[in-house]
């Protein structure tokens, strides 16, 4: 199905009865080319690009609940690319890039809405690590500016600038950064992965792996066994539950990250805004909601609901950055199981089973590297070879010692 | 979630700093055989299991203990609390 602004007018005198589904319902085959365990945002993402760019359609994305329905609908929608290492930060511009023509190559409107993220600091040491970021988004290709106070007032009047305890010296800028519809993305991929040829099969849990002399040829489903030549693991919280299968102890403990919206409020917050003082990050959503976050609870999770002196410690974090939002009325929180890695980076490579490969490690920053996860790891499926933007995103990684620890924490999983 | 402490009773979580699973306490002996492969282990790897987990809080806004939980992943129910000093070796 084709999108367009006319198709939108004769809908809309057709009193938009022409509406079809974007993705068909069909059983599984009894046999794939390769076959996605994980129906999100990355593992339809992954199934599109291998149809697309790979030009491999006979691909099945196996869900255990419906489309999307995991981390994909349930984070903070921003998109950004304002790493500091090397080994990241060129995948995350490389993934801005494709959403910046995302909805183009989807035929689908995602609201990709660039409105700038603002990392605001405190401190001349932290303007000083600012700094040295905005240089390394820089070199990587993305854009990045310094702004002082008198800048940011023009852009963010509201902020606590004077706060006795953590004055606002400034931001880092990044006005290509923003916000995407979340949903829109998932359904965007499934439509055209589909359309392509391949299946979507949902509420199809994976119960366990075929393998043969260390070989993997498919997996066990409830809707029965479905053979491959090859098969991709692309299920984030629950990784370690679908890798345990086969007795794979991964570098990942599941956490429970928990996000925030307020009732409906008139257009206040222009873009995205972190403060640097602690942890919290806001933007509003189209229907005026303010959309925040902050800190993983911080114990090993698989509840999708969080505790209350997260929920407090965060709206504590949003008032002392902007205290107008103080009588804003919070309208829902809910959670989601983010796949914490041992040094707060993600892992797209092979498993010591070959023709099975893992996807996950995203921490909570899984979001916005949904396109280039997608097509790094549709790269390793259909190629065998990391793609180049991605080439450090590997398990021995810590058996190295190179670890891609963005923020120095060690192996603690709940301080990334 | 409250802790129920051996020694205080039952403390708020927040009190406490969150170290994760109990395999912690058994570091391997770097003169051992393939000690790589188990320190590669006992850092990085873990079983991360949906449901009962022992694992390692520090009571740092309190007495300063560690404590052994035994806490369900899925319903965050503590089912046990112990010093960790009185396990060890177990």
């Amino acid at each position: 199905m084709k999108y367009s602004g006319f198709k939108v007018l004769w809908e809309g005198l057709k009193g938009n009865t022409g509406w079809k589904p974007l993705w068909r319902n069909p059983d599984p085959k009894k046999n794939y080319d390769i076959i996605i365990v994980g129906g999100g945002g990355h593992g339809l993402a992954t199934a599109y690009y291998l149809a697309e760019k790979f030009k491999i359609t006979n691909i099945a994305v196996v869900e255990k609940g419906w489309l999307g329905s995991g981390n994909i609908g349930r984070n903070t929608t921003i998109i950004r690319s304002n790493y500091l290492l090397p080994q990241n930060q060129p995948f995350y511009e490389f993934s801005l890039k494709l959403w910046e023509n995302l909805e183009q190559e989807l035929n689908y409107n995602s609201m990709v809405s660039q409105r700038g993220v603002l990392n605001i600091f405190h401190s001349d040491s932290q303007r000083d690590a600012f700094v040295r970021r905005g240089n390394a988004m820089l070199m990587s290709g993305a854009d990045a500016s310094l702004l002082g106070v008198d800048a940011l007032k023009k852009l963010v009047p509201f902020l606590d600038f004077q706060n006795s305890r953590f004055p606002i010296k400034g931001a880092l800028w990044q006005p290509r950064g923003g916000t995407v519809r979340h949903d829109a993305v998932a359904w965007g991929y499934a439509k055209e992965a589909d359309s392509r040829g391949v299946d979507i099969i949902e509420n199809c849990e994976t119960t366990n792996f075929l393998i043969k002399n260390g070989r993997c040829y498919g997996v066990e489903t409830t809707k029965g066994v479905i053979k491959s030549k090859k098969v991709g693991v692309c299920v984030a919280g629950s990784s370690s539950q679908v890798m345990g299968k086969i007795g794979i102890n991964l570098p990942i403990e599941s956490h429970v990250l928990q996000a925030f919206v307020s009732e409906g409020l008139k257009p206040v917050i222009p873009g995205v805004i972190t403060f640097g003082a602690g942890h919290f990050y806001v933007s509003q959503s189209n229907k005026g909601g303010l959309v925040f976050g902050g800190d993983i609870d911080g114990y090993n999770s698989y509840a999708q609901r969080g505790n209350l002196p997260v929920i407090e410690d965060v709206c504590e974090g949003g008032v002392a950055l902007m205290p107008m939002i103080g009588r804003a009325r919070l309208l829902r929180t809910w959670g989601g199981i983010m796949d914490m890695s041992m040094d707060g980076s993600p892992i797209i490579d092979k498993t010591k089973i070959r023709n099975l490969y893992f996807n996950g490690g995203w921490c909570y920053g899984g979001f916005k590297a949904t396109p280039a996860s997608g097509f790094c790891y549709a790269h390793l499926l259909a190629t065998d070879k990391p793609y180049n933007d991605a080439k450090d995103f590997l398990f021995n990684r810590f058996e190295r010692g190179r670890l891609i620890d963005e923020k120095g924490q060690g192996n603690q999983p709940n301080l990334h | 979630m409250l802790i129920d402490h051996p020694l205080l009773g039952p403390r708020d979580a927040s009190e406490f700093i969150y170290m994760g699973d109990a395999k912690l306490l058994n570091r391997p002996n770097w003169k051992s055989q393939n000690s790589k492969t188990k320190f590669l282990d006992y850092g990085y790897l873990r079983k991360n299991p949906a449901g009962v987990h022992k694992e390692l809080w520090y009571h740092e806004q309190g007495d300063r203990s560690w404590l052994l939980v035994t806490r369900n992943t899925v319903t965050h129910e503590i089912l046990k609390v112990e010093l960790a000093r009185d396990t060890k070796g177990k």
